[in-house]
């Protein structure tokens, strides 16, 4: 790898012979804005920052790159926040931010093509005039891009009935590290060949460059609401979840939040949560009029049978936006009455919730650590908000193993280290609970399929077996360690 | 009793040893998708049963030999189905089968395919190894999809084992509304339907008439009913099974049927022939004497891409062909996980 000053010095005019001057970023001043992402604990500066806006010009990098086995790492918005863009010292850091045209919405085959740089609600802005939409809204959607939506395989508060991206994209363009232009998918509803589409969804940018998304979009429904449930024990509540599902019913969005996240939520949008209550539901639904209706009515029931202290169903449209904005702020409330908070994506069968949280309320105790939970209780993705001061030395570190147990018991459980915000840098380490050696080394073989020498965001999403066997929480399996070639440190 | 995993893995390892190719097969109520393939059959139809299943979790877990019918049996009895509706081709159709084959049915656009359901799986890769990917979460997004991967792999890719599947509520009412149009009245209909917010979940052309089916709660269907034009069709059920299963008149002639798949509101295609249009216009049957390059030629040039689904010449490429990058990409990524190449040899594609 080049690091040898001159020989970056030749990288830098070859990149700059692709692209013009200012679109080839090395000051360290210009470089600062791309040195982390959603995940601001981890920063690093990257050798160069380039920002293409052509194809060609993303072939061409990537070519010159792996011709010279420079590491890549591509970045969207940089919203992430399992550290998925945070660059390398020797490597290139690829910025999409150029790719921002629409370029078409089909309402006839209710499709749109967009390139990597949209934002994710902007699609569905440009769509809303045929009554259609891209069903998938991670919580940053606002600010957050159509391709680091595809390469982190982004969910949302609607993912249990609408899906993860992976069910509402058709096809990609993507360049591989060889420069390489692949279409992968089609215009169809499948496409002959292996499912690439799925295996790259989700693939954090480490089997290829997306430069181009053929989404799918669904009509708006003709009607949401939404019901606020309150009650007086958190296993109540998780008790109500059951229930609606087990009477056939898949609502839209299906919240859930504990005391220390609805006091946080109600203090800082005043969302008129009920600060007393030990958790609430806030229950979704959409479709047809009728079928609303209806639906609200059983919901109503099932709550009050399930011992809800309180059932309230949004009265206008404003009242309905105000009790989603509590859910949606919650994290910036929390970072309201905490000098930092770390968030956790871990998600569990959701029978195993009121042992979950009481092993995490156990935990909280043991380490001094106040826990929120706010959690996506439709399909089991639980975010837990650890609340700590980065400024107390330790305490970060603290954190971080406390985090670390936590996902350990989502698998443990049953259920897996991430939902949907990935595996990145920061749950590398982690990714040794869930998986065993064999698996990680079919995922590296995997990755060498599509890039032969490791040059795409290396080091992230899929650890090396030594570094799980130095992190020590391999999986013993029947007795037997599953690393027994490897020295142990 | 039925976890037949060590015998399969040992056969693999055994075939490994005398690199000895594999036929992977299940009940062989698909065998006549795809190519011919040699090497010695490995059955998985013994590694059969469902694993768990709890209604309240909407997952079900299964071995890939459990026939269909036993999985569709054990969630009707709670209320639940396989929402992607897969054909079964005949009464012994296995979970695995359905699978490597990724095969859907009439509710494909509207809910999903039979990959958009699988939540994770167990597999033998071609080093004898089984791995598990994915879980029996419906969000989890730790590690490489490797489970949808092997969807519709035909078994190219490992000896499918075991799937974790999301299941849906059975709709709690449906109601099939028809009306006679032709070719391209169906596919307008029928394309307009996505930009509305009704709960179609099914709609076909039959050659005469244009049937659309709804299904939700009572009051959905019965508020849609009114917005779609057209007559109730006594008896849909036993219709959208026989579509489903090809057993339509449509399906009963001889002759080579093509599985034509474009953009749904594509024009009728100028190709000879006889045409049933599945997925509200998406996938396209088609019964033609026409030259197969010219029905590729014709189809590509819509964007779409075509399939041989049913033929009496064995040598004919059943599937469209790759991109030459795509298909070493497709090369090396099946030595990646197969890497002595001894999983259904050619099943997919000749030189893969």
């Amino acid at each position: 790898m080049p690091t040898h000053p001159k020989i970056n010095d030749a990288l830098i005019r070859s990149l700059r012979n692709i692209l013009p001057a200012e679109s080839v970023l090395t000051d360290t001043e210009e470089l600062h804005p791309f040195e982390g992402d959603g995940l601001s604990v981890y920063r690093q500066l990257p050798l160069a920052v380039v920002l293409p806006e052509t194809i060609e010009q993303v072939q061409s990098i990537l070519r010159l790159c792996h011709q010279q086995r420079v590491p890549v790492v591509a970045r969207g918005a940089g919203t992430g926040l399992s550290g998925g863009a945070l660059p390398l010292a020797e490597g290139v850091l690829l910025s999409l931010a150029k790719f921002k045209q629409i370029l078409n919405i089909d309402p006839v085959n209710a499709m749109a093509t967009v390139q990597p740089g949209v934002r994710n609600l902007a699609i569905s802005e440009a769509a809303a005039a045929y009554g259609l939409y891209y069903a998938p809204d991670p919580s940053s959607q606002i600010a957050c891009t159509i391709g680091g939506n595809v390469a982190e395989n982004s969910g949302g508060v609607h993912c249990l009935k609408y899906g993860l991206t992976v069910h509402n994209i058709l096809m990609l363009k993507v360049v591989t590290m060889e420069g390489d232009l692949l279409t992968i998918g089609a215009e169809t509803l499948d496409s002959p060949g292996y499912d690439l589409l799925a295996l790259m969804t989700g693939s954090e940018g480490l089997l290829g460059v997306i430069v181009e998304v053929t989404v799918k979009l669904l009509a708006k429904p003709e009607r949401a609401q939404v019901v606020l449930a309150a009650f007086d024990d958190v296993i109540k509540a998780g008790e109500a979840v059951s229930a609606i599902i087990a009477a056939g019913i898949i609502p839209a969005g299906l919240e859930m939040m504990d005391k220390l996240a609805i006091q946080a939520a109600e203090d800082f949008v005043h969302a008129g949560y009920p600060r007393e209550a030990e958790a609430i539901l806030l229950c979704e639904l959409d479709g047809t009029n009728a079928e609303v209706s209806e639906h609200i009515l059983t919901i109503r029931q099932i709550l009050n049978n399930s011992g809800a202290t309180e059932v309230r169903t949004a009265v206008d449209e404003a009242e309905r936006q105000l009790f989603w904005k509590g859910r949606k702020s919650a994290f910036p409330a929390v970072g309201r009455i905490s000098p930092d908070y770390y968030c956790i994506d871990g998600t569990i069968p959701r029978h195993q919730l009121p042992h979950v949280l009481r092993r995490i309320g156990e935990m909280s105790a043991e380490y001094g650590l106040p826990v929120a939970n706010v959690f996506h209780a439709g399909d089991g993705n639980l975010h837990p908000l650890i609340l700590f001061d980065a400024n107390q030395p330790g305490e970060l570190a603290r954190t971080e193993e406390f985090s670390r147990h936590i996902l350990q018991l989502c698998v443990e459980v049953g259920g897996t280290i991430t939902g949907e915000h990935g595996v990145g840098i920061e749950k590398i380490d982690a990714m040794c609970f869930q998986f065993q050696s064999a698996e990680l080394t079919q995922f590296h073989a995997v990755k060498a399929a599509f890039d032969e020498f490791g040059l795409l965001n290396p080091g992230k999403a899929v650890p090396t077996l030594h570094r799980c066997a130095e992190f020590g929480a391999m999986h013993v399996h029947n007795g037997q360690l599953s690393h027994p070639e490897l020295e142990r440190f | 009793m039925n976890d037949h995993s060590a015998i399969l893995q040992q056969q693999v390892l055994d075939a490994l040893n005398t690199e000895t190719p594999l036929n992977i097969t299940g009940s062989g109520s698909k065998s006549f998708l795809g190519n011919p393939t040699d090497g010695q059959t490995i059955n998985v139809c013994p590694h059969r049963g469902i694993v768990h299943y709890d209604p309240r979790e909407l997952v079900i877990t299964a071995r890939s030999g459990t026939p269909l019918g036993e999985i569709e049996a054990a969630l009707a009895e709670a209320g639940q189905m396989l929402a992607f509706e897969p054909p079964h081709f005949s009464d012994s159709a296995t979970l695995g089968g359905t699978l490597a084959c990724a095969l859907s049915g009439p509710r494909r656009p509207y809910s999903g395919s039979a990959r958009d359901f699988v939540l994770g799986c167990q597999i033998l890769n071609g080093r004898g190894e089984i791995l598990r990917f994915g879980g029996q979460v419906m969000k989890n997004v730790a590690g490489y999809d490797v489970s949808r991967l092997m969807v519709g792999a035909f078994g190219t890719l490992g000896v499918l084992l075991d799937f974790s599947l999301k299941v849906l509520p059975c709709p709690a009412a449906s109601v099939t509304v028809t009306r006679e149009c032709s070719a391209s009245e169906a596919i307008g209909n029928m394309s307009a339907l996505l930009g509305k917010p009704y709960p179609v979940d099914a709609a076909c052309y039959d050659g005469r008439n244009c049937h659309v089916r709804i299904s939700g709660s009572a009051q959905a269907v019965k508020e849609a009913r009114t917005k779609i034009r057209g007559d109730v069709m006594p008896h849909a059920e036993a219709f959208w099974a026989a579509l489903r299963e090809h057993e339509l008149p449509f399906f009963e002639h001889s002759g080579t049927l093509y599985r034509v798949m474009v953009k749904p509101a594509t024009p009728c295609l100028p190709l000879e022939g006889s045409w049933l249009l599945d997925w509200g216009g998406a996938q396209r049957w088609l019964r033609s004497n026409e030259d197969l390059a010219k029905i590729r030629h014709c189809v590509e040039s819509e964007g779409g891409h075509v399939s041989v689904f049913r033929s009496d010449d064995p040598l004919i490429d059943k599937f469209h062909p790759l991109p030459p990058h795509l298909f070493v990409l497709h090369q090396t990524l099946k030595s990646s996980i197969d890497p002595k190449n001894i999983f259904n040899r050619g099943r997919l594609y000749k030189n893969l």
